[in-house]
């Protein structure tokens, strides 16, 4: 416990020494991310060590807030999460270092730093923190240290608009959450998370806790403010937002299932119902995307929507009993929230690496950049398979933890189970295949054929601070996709906690489910030797051949040029036009006319659905009914700390008038 | 878990470019044709191998390791399904590991395409996923529906399960399952109607355009592939469709290969008697695949 202490002590001090040192960039970045590497090292020890079998840790000390306590704590629910919080981000920051040389003239390298270290700082507190009050100040600090990240680069209009929507959406589900904790500490006048209490209308809790914690993690339709904001922080953040910070949102979610005992039916349902909107959305929405940093925004929108059906089965395993749907549910669902981790920050950093290389996130002025970025198209091809579900990286065990536990309740359950399994089945099909349909595009118009603009062609590769990161996390997803069986068996503690079932039911359902996968890293190495063989073969065959090189042959053309090759927006159009009722894509065309044509253009674009049409004009709607009471508000303080005056002495009266 | 024969796979590799023969040799003879010999395919392969390679300048190292790493992920799913015997690997949910490879498959031969920078092989590659993406449920949800009414989560335990005394109890969820089954076969592997392998219209084409670029061993691993999909395919259908299992290995390895002849000789006649369906028509054909499982899962459900 201490040794967290001492290295989210670490995060602030190197936050605060970046700040002081804000004259000289180069200190600041050399203490921001110093003290943040070290913070991250320290803080993984002790939760690598809860995870793998030490005794849970807590420290309590009194602090005086009313209903406050600083009450920390390390169990393996707190460990899993902090696992990706400290790994990612400390590979994060060593990208960062090299990432923000660029922003050097223009931005404050040190204020960045700050709230980059305290961010972390306040995330780590959120997994650990067991007292409500205490758990509500670091969910602000990281709301806000995201905010101010977020809008790094406010000079442009879009970004401050970003980090409006952000602020807004960020409340909002804050304001649920304090609702929440209020019921939930009534029973016993505490807010210590280990005396909560859920006495009565624990759906009314369950619908709090989805929506206050669902608006951080980007369940669908609460998700507007994640594809805005995630573009427009610089890279690195974006990949600890999408990576990680995104996950506490699921933290609170399961940390409240703890507390709520058991749910009725509906609860399962309704994480389904979210996860299959989110997921089959989220993958469109991307597949309509030509900014791909905003493409991997939403795809974070369509994995959310994957670990909420994984959450939804376990509900439904519990609640008929069965152990094994509740095992997979959970464990699929917890595993891809890491597996999420660590492709998802794999892809922004290499989003990251195109755009510092380029200038350019639009996908139709790249290409071509695998012969001019090797390392950076290979690991980001590497991200692309994981999160697309391909064997054998990540991804697809995760998925097929899923798969497994739907297959298996659909094969012997009563269709109280089947009947949603059926759903999740569906849903992770379409998902599955909408992904890989969105992933070839990403890294085929970015990363093959010919640049299509000239910041492209002119592209160089990262520098080694940010290749490593990039590296490690490619390592990482093909070593979790290896040794899976490993992985999957280390779940054990996490599922006890979050289930509640006794320990050796668990362990045996966890053992049922390693033994395929087993096989699949066997099958893995044998898709490996195989390769290896036929590539031979395919060496051997040419050697005595002759290999030439020419131009693409598209047909016997005889100049192609790199204006003819496919898009992004065409390639996606036949998904994107079947799909059309729910993206509401608006097209723009001057077609050429006459007999000589000049000039014509045609441009897709893909607003968001809800942002939209339920937000917008709900919002639209408050503005108006609130302009009324403008004349309250003219800025002078004086007459402000009337008004506090006032309402105090209301609150007064009215305290005074109760029997 | 394991222990299964080596024949399903021995079976595969060897006879799945006849499929290809036979295929093509119901069409000449519906055309009044005689035909190229049965084992033409072969003769193809082994003319590919023999030949050099002309690559693009535009290409990396992604156009030639797609073909490679294809034909690996296509005949490792090749040893999850059994024929006659079990197959070499089965484990409780081996189908999943059965349809990923496969799209791994895909992924690879996508991207290779769009490595040419040519814009046909890209218009090739963007309805390969379109379609693929909506008979993958297709696909998932009919296995789903074998599951339910076998019990069972292994390709190896499952089919063999669907017995006689099966199809008596459960006849009309398992007869839209072989529907729904039929409808990818056909647009997994590129058939008419959901696209033409003997034309040469590049616009209209979605699995030949994607292999413009290819040639040599290349193209003979992405051919062979190919042939080794179909044979993966109309194993499962007529793993399901033909329910004799017996007890005696070469007995059921016979009728299996029984079935795959008629499987061949009904795609030659499909092919024969229809038209290709309008590019727009085909996601109406494949989601009518995939609402045709949904039904036979609710048929068993009940």
């Amino acid at each position: 416990m201490l040794l967290l202490l001492l290295g989210v002590g670490f995060l602030v001090a190197g936050g605060v020494a970046a700040l002081l040192a804000q004259g000289s960039p180069r200190w600041s970045t050399l203490l921001g991310v110093g003290g943040a590497v070290a913070g991250c090292v320290l803080g993984l020890i002790p939760a690598a060590g809860v995870l793998l079998g030490q005794p849970v840790r807590s420290l309590r000390v009194a602090w005086d807030v009313p209903y406050g306590a600083f009450f920390v704590q390390i169990d393996p629910l707190s460990a899993f999460f902090l696992l990706p919080i400290f790994g990612l981000s400390a590979l994060a920051a060593i990208y960062g270092a090299e990432y923000m040389r660029a922003y050097r003239d223009e931005e404050s390298a040190g204020l960045s730093w700050f709230f980059f270290d305290l961010l972390l700082a306040s995330m780590a507190m959120v997994v650990v923190a067991r007292n409500a009050v205490l758990f509500l100040v670091a969910w602000e600090v990281m709301a806000l240290a995201s905010f101010f990240l977020v809008t790094f680069q406010d000079e442009e209009e879009r970004v401050r608009s970003a980090g409006w929507t952000y602020l807004v959406a960020t409340h909002l589900g804050t304001a649920c959450l304090l609702v929440l904790f209020i019921l939930l500490g009534r029973g016993t006048g505490s807010l210590d998370f280990d005396r909560f209490t859920a006495a009565s209308g624990v759906g009314l809790l369950f619908i709090l806790s989805v929506v206050g914690f669902g608006s951080k993690a980007g369940f669908m339709p609460l998700h507007v403010w994640l594809p805005e904001a995630h573009p427009a922080a610089p890279s690195h953040v974006s990949a600890v937002m999408s990576g990680v910070m995104i996950k506490t949102g699921i933290y609170g979610l399961v940390r409240a299932l703890t507390f709520l005992g058991p749910l009725p039916a509906w609860a399962g349902w309704l994480l389904i119902g979210v996860g299959v909107t989110s997921g089959v959305l989220g993958v469109l929405f991307a597949l309509a995307q030509h900014d791909l940093k905003r493409l991997l925004a939403y795809h974070s929108v369509e994995n959310i929507g994957i670990i909420a059906l994984g959450l939804g089965l376990g509900l439904v395993g519990l609640r008929v009993g069965s152990t094994s749907l509740a095992v997979l549910g959970f464990g699929g669902g917890l595993l891809h929230v890491f597996n999420h981790a660590v492709f998802k920050g794999l892809l922004f950093l290499g989003a990251g690496s195109v755009l510092h290389a380029t200038g350019t996130r639009d996908l139709e002025e790249l290409g071509g950049l695998l012969k001019r970025m090797p390392w950076t198209g290979l690991t980001f091809l590497a991200g692309a398979m994981a999160i697309s579900g391909l064997p054998p990286l990540n991804g697809f065990v995760s998925e097929f933890l899923l798969y497994l536990g739907a297959f298996g309740a659909v094969a012997s359950l009563t269709s109280g189970a089947a009947v949603p399994a059926l759903v999740v089945i569906a849903g992770l099909a379409l998902v599955g295949g909408l992904a890989l349909a969105c992933f070839t595009k990403a890294f085929g118009v970015v990363f093959l054929g010919e640049p299509r603009g000239q910041h492209a062609a002119h592209a160089h590769e990262a520098g080694p601070l940010m290749r490593i990161p990039m590296q490690t996390l490619a390592a990482g997803c093909l070593l979790i996709g290896m040794l899976a069986p490993m992985v999957v068996r280390a779940l054990a503690p996490l599922l006890e906690q979050v289930t509640g079932l006794p320990s050796d039911r668990v362990r045996l359902e966890l053992s049922h489910a390693a033994a395929p996968l087993g096989w699949v890293t066997m099958c893995a190495l044998g898709l490996i030797a195989l390769a290896t063989v036929l590539a031979a073969v395919r060496r051997s065959a040419l050697s005595r051949r002759s290999v030439d090189q020419a131009t693409t042959w598209d047909c016997g053309y005889v100049r192609p040029g790199p204006r003819m090759q496919y898009t992004a927006s065409s390639f996606a159009q036949p998904l994107v036009a079947l799909f059309r009722p729910l993206l509401g894509t608006r097209e723009t065309a001057s077609p050429p006319q006459g007999l000589y044509p000049q000039a014509a253009s045609f441009s897709t674009d893909t607003p968001d659905l809800y942002r939209e049409r339920l937000y917008r004009p709900v919002f639209s709607g408050i503005d108006r009914t609130l302009s009324a009471f403008r004349w309250l508000q003219h800025g002078r303080v004086q007459l402000y700390v009337l008004y506090i005056g006032l309402t105090l002495l209301v609150l007064l009266v009215w305290k005074l008038g109760e029997p | 878990m394991s222990g299964g024969s080596v024949l399903p796979l021995l079976l595969a590799l060897g006879l799945a470019p006849l499929l290809l023969g036979v295929i093509t040799r119901t069409k000449a003879v519906i055309a009044g044709r005689a035909g190229q010999p049965l084992l033409q395919p072969y003769h193809d392969l082994r003319k590919l191998m023999a030949k050099g390679a002309v690559y693009s300048r535009t290409t990396s190292w992604v156009f030639r390791a797609g073909p490679v790493i294809g034909l690996a992920a296509i005949i490792i799913a090749a040893a999850l399904v059994p024929f006659g015997a079990p197959a070499l690997v089965s484990f409780p949910g081996d189908l999943l590991l059965f349809v990923y490879l496969l799209a791994l498959a895909r992924f690879l031969t996508v991207i290779a395409a769009l490595d040419t920078g040519s814009s046909f092989e890209g218009m090739g590659a963007s309805r390969e996923v379109t379609f693929s993406t909506l008979a993958e449920p297709a696909l998932l949800l009919g296995l789903a529906a074998i599951a339910r009414t076998t019990g069972s989560l292994s390709l190896s335990t499952m089919l063999p399960n669907v017995t006689v005394g099966v199809w008596a109890h459960a006849a009309p969820p398992l007869a839209l399952v072989a529907i729904a089954l039929l409808v990818v076969f056909l647009a997994e592997n590129g058939r008419i109607p959901v696209d033409d392998p003997a034309t040469h219209l590049e616009l209209t084409m979605i699995h030949e355009v994607m292999v413009l670029d290819h040639g040599g061993p290349d193209l003979a691993f992405i051919l062979y592939g190919a042939a080794l999909k179909l044979w993966l395919f109309g194993a499962l259908l007529i793993g399901l469709a033909l329910p004799v299992h017996g007890d005696h290995l070469w007995l059921d390895a016979g009728a299996g290969a029984l079935g795959m002849l008629l499987l061949a000789v009904l795609t030659g006649l499909v092919e024969s008697s229809m038209a290709r369906l309008r590019l727009l028509s085909v996601p109406r054909l494949l989601v009518g695949a995939g609402v045709l499982s949904v039904l036979a899962l609710l048929l068993v459900l009940r």
